[in-house]
């Protein structure tokens, strides 16, 4: 944002300086409606992004990290969810003992969890993290290759 | 038992193995064929080959052993090693592949731009490599004498010789293909008795647990175990962080073409695994339910079949799971000791073809000793270290490495040296000076809850007092982990050295 508030600076004061050159001249600058400056609507970047990451701007910086932020979060999630079950289920067993006991298709609960049915919630979960992932590695690819 | 079926079925897989890598010196002769071949794999095929690698002794005979032994907590076993996928799927696999390294001392190099931390990588590599395949020979030992009776350092012997043999020669770990069949075969040699064990099974009345198992060995948590709360956190912590850094799994994620197929082929290896680890919990339950009372637990895959089914069937069974148990060793052991030599040729000996063959020999003689002299653990227990040592030396190392730009060579280093010397020491009390009881016991004995926090801490700390320590091409190097390879971008011209 400050870059484009620089450059908004800049051209207002070529502007300025075109116009005290006008008077000199013995000529009356033209009149002119000033609406609004165009400070807030978007400008198109003078490079593709993949430019800016290349060179290492502050603007090739700020995507990168968005990208990489968002990959970690996703990440991150997963973990959590992950930790939330598996650290999960000692702690469940120990404190409520009845759960032990407790028999799914003529097996106990925990062999059933454990032997059996978190396998395809590994397979689910992992399924689940590469679609996103996927789709974040797209969405960026977008921004990126997106030349005005 | 009949000794000439076990026998056959040993000498078919040697035999195999040895004409496989023969063929492979014709097929691949160096690691960029190797590198190039590879980029026409199928994540099928590329999932089933890590799967070959990755079960080891300890999945085939080891889980079944320990559950029969301990019961219900023992279940966390398959389940960390199975998820330890998912977390290196969502931490690691694209931004490693990306990564461009072969191994992880290579890695360590290319992130951190410090030759220092290379050479601690390499040492830890050697180490963990050593760890892991000590207890390959011990239970290849064990499975010989059990099948045919002979001394319990000639199983050892000759698995590590095939093993120097084909990776000397440069033959069975370049072929993706063999790997993945090994895959096949461990899953077949352990669900194809599993079908007769269960109709024996039921033949006989589906007897259950006695009284007395059904209320403390069925249950988790419930055993006589000391510390078991504890036990059971750092072993998920051990196995779930410690996959990712383990030396023979790395190298197979290059075969992917890019970083998408690195996590697609991840997503397969976990279905993989989950089929196959549904399999040993029945071996522990049938075996606690006939043959409570088994002197080495590992075996009780191998003499269940005879137990229950009996008759030629019971001989032909029991040799089909003695091929697949040998499989298991011998494709885990080739993948290490390719990994392990690798790294011993290039950065400790000067490095080239000459090297390579001695460090091979080195790779295999040092573990092998180790597993005629050292004291005898469950296989399962003593590949749970090297996961431990793994876990707070190099998941620390990758998961800062990839996702933090603030991680410096200092810190890197500190952290290795900490995590993995405190691992390494717990490791070494407990299999030369154990076993030690009481809370000293628990705590040497499943390290990881205490080692993977102190060494993430030092990684974390050390770093941000070193910030003048990051490396000059962070950047670069985030470019090069995190950006799909479509977009055209500049990604650094670091490249591994060639071995």
């Amino acid at each position: 944002m400050t870059r484009e508030r620089d450059r908004a600076r800049r051209d207002g004061e070529r502007s300025r300086r075109e116009g005290e050159r006008a008077r000199r001249d013995g000529e009356r600058p033209r009149r002119e409606v000033v609406t609004s400056p165009r400070t807030t609507a978007a400008r198109h970047p003078r490079y593709p992004v993949s430019r800016e990451i290349d060179e290492q701007t502050r603007l090739g910086e700020v995507y990168m990290r968005s990208l990489v932020r968002t990959q970690f979060r996703l990440a991150l999630f997963v973990c959590t969810v992950l930790a939330c079950v598996v650290g999960g289920l000692p702690l469940l067993f120990l404190l409520v003992p009845e759960l032990r006991a407790v028999r799914l298709a003529g097996i106990p609960l925990p062999w059933a969890v454990l032997s059996g049915l978190i396998y395809p919630a590994f397979v689910l979960g992992a399924w689940l993290y590469v679609r996103q992932a996927e789709r974040n590695e797209r969405d960026f690819a977008e921004l990126v290759e997106r030349e005005r | 038992m009949s000794t000439a079926y076990g026998v056959t079925a040993v000498v078919l897989v040697v035999l195999a193995a040895v004409l496989i890598g023969a063929f492979g010196i014709r097929l691949s002769r160096t690691t960029s064929d190797f590198y190039v071949a590879s980029r026409s794999v199928s994540p099928l095929w590329n999932a089933s080959a890590i799967g070959g690698e990755y079960l080891s002794a300890a999945s085939f005979l080891g889980i079944a052993g320990l559950i029969l032994a301990y019961g219900a907590d023992m279940l966390w076993l398959p389940v960390g090693w199975t998820g330890g996928y998912l977390v290196l799927l969502v931490l690691v696999s694209a931004p490693l592949r990306r990564s461009g390294a072969y191994t992880l001392p290579d890695f360590a190099e290319a992130r951190l731009e410090s030759m220092a931390v290379r050479r601690v990588a390499s040492v830890l590599v050697v180490l963990i490599g050593w760890l892991y395949l000590m207890p390959q020979f011990q239970s290849a030992g064990l499975v010989l004498r059990t099948v045919t009776g002979a001394p319990v350092w000639a199983g050892g012997l000759l698995v590590a010789a095939v093993v120097a043999v084909n990776v000397i020669s440069g033959g069975m770990r370049s072929i993706t293909f063999v790997q993945a069949f090994q895959y096949w075969l461990k899953l077949t040699a352990l669900a194809v008795p599993v079908v007769f064990l269960l109709i024996a099974w039921r033949a006989d009345g589906s007897p259950g647990l006695s009284a007395h198992d059904a209320a403390t060995w069925a249950l988790p948590l419930a055993g006589d175990r000391e510390y078991g709360l504890y036990s059971t956190y750092s072993l998920i912590l051990a196995t779930f962080l410690g996959t990712m850094g383990l030396p023979h799994v790395l190298v197979r994620f290059y075969t992917n073409p890019d970083g998408r197929a690195a996590r697609r082929t991840t997503l397969v290896v976990l279905s993989l695994l989950g089929a196959f680890y549904l399999l040993p919990a029945v071996y522990g339950a049938l075996g606690r339910i006939y043959t409570p009372g088994l002197e080495r637990s590992d075996t009780v895959v191998l003499t269940l079949p005879g137990t229950l089914v009996g008759g030629v069937a019971g001989d032909l069974l029991t040799a089909l799971v003695t091929a697949g148990a040998f499989a298991a060793f011998l494709s885990t052991s080739s993948g290490l000791t390719v990994s392990v030599a690798g790294v011993i040729g290039q950065d400790i000996l000067k490095g080239g073809v000459r090297s390579f063959q001695t460090a091979a020999v080195l790779a295999v003689t040092v573990p092998l000793g180790l597993a005629v002299s050292a004291r005898s653990l469950p296989v399962a227990d003593v590949v749970g270290l090297a996961f431990a040592v793994a876990a707070s030396s190099f998941c620390p190392l990758l998961v800062l490495g990839i996702w933090w730009r603030r991680l410096t060579s200092a810190g890197a280093m500190a952290g290795l040296l900490t995590g993995g010397g405190l691992a390494c020491g717990a490791v070494l009390a407990t299999i030369i000076g154990g076993p030690h009881t009481g809370l000293a016991g628990a705590l040497l004995a499943q390290p990881a809850a205490w080692t993977v926090p102190v060494s993430f801490t030092v990684m974390v700390v050390v770093s941000l007092l070193t910030p003048g320590r990051i490396p000059r091409g962070v950047a670069r190097t985030m470019v090069r982990l995190h950006t799909p390879e479509t977009l055209n971008l500049d990604r650094g011209d670091w490249r591994p050295r060639p071995s």
